[in-house]
């Protein structure tokens, strides 16, 4: 078989600006580099010197596609920096704050973004002249997820309403009630959307991967639990510097993750929640999952798009919970004192875990803050995808390989934009 | 004969990629869009690419690297209408806060390997390199603007974007003043309308996200700010976000700068 180099030079579908190299030498890929060129915007330097209080307003800005996720890390990382707990009302709001986020993400990756590979379209705009009821089903879909962000953010792109301790206002029952009666639609529009992709034609291949993952006794993790792993981790989000490394290699300004004392790559995001967190997913969500055929577990990253079908229909279940048991708290806030030390909180953001740690003065002013996005932990985990499964895929012309090698980055919805953002410790130090 | 659709294209430099989103988030209007455009270059949603010159181009991002200054002559070489969209491309956005301070110090603090990053000591707006026919501001822009200025462009006429303060927006909506009310710091009357006064709707003070408005008091409102508790370090802070650059804010942090320095 001749060697050949497959470059993609600029990845269509993902969100920010990638390239793709595969070196086949004898038929074997012998090297998979997924470039991310995205140029650094230093979040970690220049939130130094601001007032903690200016965090959840700064780091939205990482990134457009999932800003909720980075609030929520931020206020849980000051919470726990502060000595501060938000419990009740405010804490279910922040859950269906989550659940927005996870809505209009998942379809946007499901309909405009995954869907067209399984079709063979060039996008979603396109695919909708063939599947045209499908697309307008994803947009209405979507558009749910962004009105929960609009009521309880102010905005779907970067919200205005998150705060330390809290909101800066809280919805009255009345504003909710409308979003039931849709998130009642979407519920069925979701399950409508798991068996319409569960009829795509998935390559058969699976690797055995090391998830990691947030796990919380009584639910599905959105912003709280522990940092665990199937291959029997454990821990606090205090811990995570212990057991995660990063490196920073030439190709890509996004850093690499892996599990130290040679645990390697690591999977997160849909397929390690749904593996390691099946039985708190919602009845409605287990029996989506049954039925489409998944089951309870699933190592295939192809059918990642049933998995985000089903975490969409659990968000639009769970939403509603909310809104059902919703009780105005008294205050939209509770009050926070900075107080010098360091805080961590790790959360899940659509595409995978989110960890951010800050270290503060007595005067509230960051001194320090790392940042280590979903995109930056899997990308390791992506390139042995690519190596793994392409190799079996050699004997398409290279037209076909070339728009399978695609796919396989798309399986992750990989966020660029997030990714360039990541602050490294400092291996080479003594 | 079916008449040809004008070709669209949405370019990104450095950006957190939610003003192109904003363009997908338009659920209801993305098909119509669609029928009336040709998208004919737009990586974020489409693999699809037309080669050659487009009527309109959208721009989100800042210039913060060499390739990408020369990038940006290239789409505007291409491009019949150019249009900005978002506080990155109009401002030089949030990473303009490089522009205040030592850039190998910001990478040295966040690569370990600062050798592998190749980027300016600034982040610029895209006017700061080509001309630019229309800047729509906001971090992040208003879809219901971005409709506006898509369909202003398509029947041949100016964008519906008013100039005025956030002030006046709230003083519309009928909400009562965070800073009169509530003592809350308070961008608003500096601020360029846009976001339908968004902040003080949540009970919260603006924080600038739509960048300076036409003929701004800056001074003026540092005075009330400062009456209200406010210090040198902390308004350096106020106007230092996410249109850092533009230059009303820019020149009024580095007055307060130069007042924390003389402390």
């Amino acid at each position: 078989m001749p060697s050949k180099t497959i470059k993609v030079d600029l990845l269509a579908r993902v969100e920010g600006e990638g390239a793709l190299k595969l070196v086949i030498r004898d038929g074997k890929v012998r090297r998979a580099e997924f470039n991310i060129f995205e140029p650094p915007r230093f979040f970690e330097a220049f939130l130094r010197g601001r007032h903690f209080t200016e965090t959840p307003d700064i780091v939205a800005r990482i990134c457009g596609i999932c800003p909720v996720a980075y609030q929520m890390s931020a206020v849980h990382a000051l919470e726990n920096l502060v000595g501060v707990s938000v419990d009740g009302p405010l804490r279910e709001l922040r859950r269906l704050l989550y659940c927005g986020e996870w809505i209009e993400s998942h379809v946007l990756h499901i309909y405009m973004l995954h869907a067209p590979d399984f079709l063979g379209y060039d996008g979603g705009v396109q695919m909708a002249r063939d599947h045209g009821d499908a697309v307008k089903r994803g947009l209405q879909l979507k558009k749910v997820g962004n009105e929960i962000l609009q009521l309880l953010g102010g905005r779907e792109i970067h919200p205005i309403n998150v705060r330390v301790g809290g909101f800066h206002r809280t919805p009255r029952k009345r504003e909710l009630a409308p979003l039931a009666e849709k998130l009642k639609w979407a519920r069925e529009a979701a399950l409508e959307t798991a068996r319409w992709v569960a009829t795509f034609d998935f390559p058969e291949r699976e690797r055995d991967y090391a998830f990691v993952t947030l796990n919380h006794a009584t639910e599905y993790p959105f912003n709280e639990g522990r940092i665990v792993s199937n291959r029997g981790l454990d821990i606090a989000a205090a811990e995570y510097d212990e057991h995660f490394e990063e490196s920073h290699v030439a190709h890509s300004t996004a850093l690499h993750s892996r599990l130290k004392d040679g645990g390697g790559a690591y999977l997160t995001g849909p397929l390690a929640r749904f593996n390691m967190c099946f039985a708190q997913l919602s009845p409605l969500a287990q029996q989506t999952a049954r039925e489409i055929g998944l089951g309870e577990s699933c190592r295939n990253p192809y059918r990642s798009i049933m998995v985000r079908a089903v975490e969409t229909v659990y968000a639009c279940d769970e939403a509603l919970r909310v809104i059902e048991n919703y009780e105005e708290p008294d205050t939209p806030c509770v009050a926070v004192q900075p107080r010098s030390g360091v805080g961590y909180a790790a959360t899940e953001a659509p595409r995978g875990m989110l960890y951010h740690r800050y270290q503060i003065g007595d005067d509230g002013l960051i001194q320090d803050a790392q940042i280590v996005p979903p995109t930056s932990q899997n990308q390791a985990c992506l390139e042995e995808d690519l190596i793994d499964f392409i190799g079996g895929f050699l004997d398409l012309p290279d037209k076909d390989l070339q728009y399978r090698a695609e796919q396989t980055v798309r399986n992750y919805d990989p966020c660029i934009s997030c990714a360039t953002h990541f602050l490294t410790l400092d291996i080479d130090r003594a | 004969m079916e008449r040809k659709k004008p070709r669209l294209a949405v370019w990104k430099f450095a950006s957190c990629d939610g003003c192109q989103l904003s363009l997908l988030d338009c659920e209801d209007e993305l098909l119509a869009v669609a029928g009336a455009l040709d998208l004919a270059y737009f990586p974020e949603a489409t693999r699809g690419e037309v080669k050659g010159v487009y009527d309109l181009s959208l721009v989100e991002g800042s210039i913060t690297t060499a390739h990408d200054a020369e990038r940006i002559h290239e789409v505007r070489r291409r491009s019949r209408t150019l249009v900005t969209i978002g506080a990155c491309a109009t401002s030089g956005g949030i990473q303009a806060l490089r522009n205040f301070a030592d850039v190998r110090e910001f990478t040295s603090i966040v690569y370990a390997h600062p050798e592998y990053i190749h980027t300016l000591e600034t982040s610029t707006a895209i006017s700061d390199h080509v001309p630019v026919d229309f800047e729509l501001r906001g971090c992040p822009i208003n879809k219901g603007q971005l409709v506006d200025v898509v369909s202003a462009f398509l029947s041949g006429r100016r964008p519906n974007t008013p100039a005025h303060s956030v002030c006046i927006e709230c003083k519309l909506k009928g909400n009562v003043c965070v800073m009169v009310a509530k003592a809350a710091p308070c961008l608003g009357p500096v601020t360029h309308a846009g976001c339908g006064a968004l902040c003080p709707s949540y009970d919260r003070g603006c924080y600038g996200c739509f960048g300076p408005k036409e003929t701004p008091n800056a001074p003026s409102l540092s005075a009330w700010l400062g009456g209200m508790g406010l210090d040198a370090k902390a308004l350096e802070r106020v106007y230092r976000t996410f249109n850092a650059n533009a230059e009303t804010f820019r020149k009024e942090s580095e007055r307060h700068a130069e007042q924390d320095n003389q402390g």
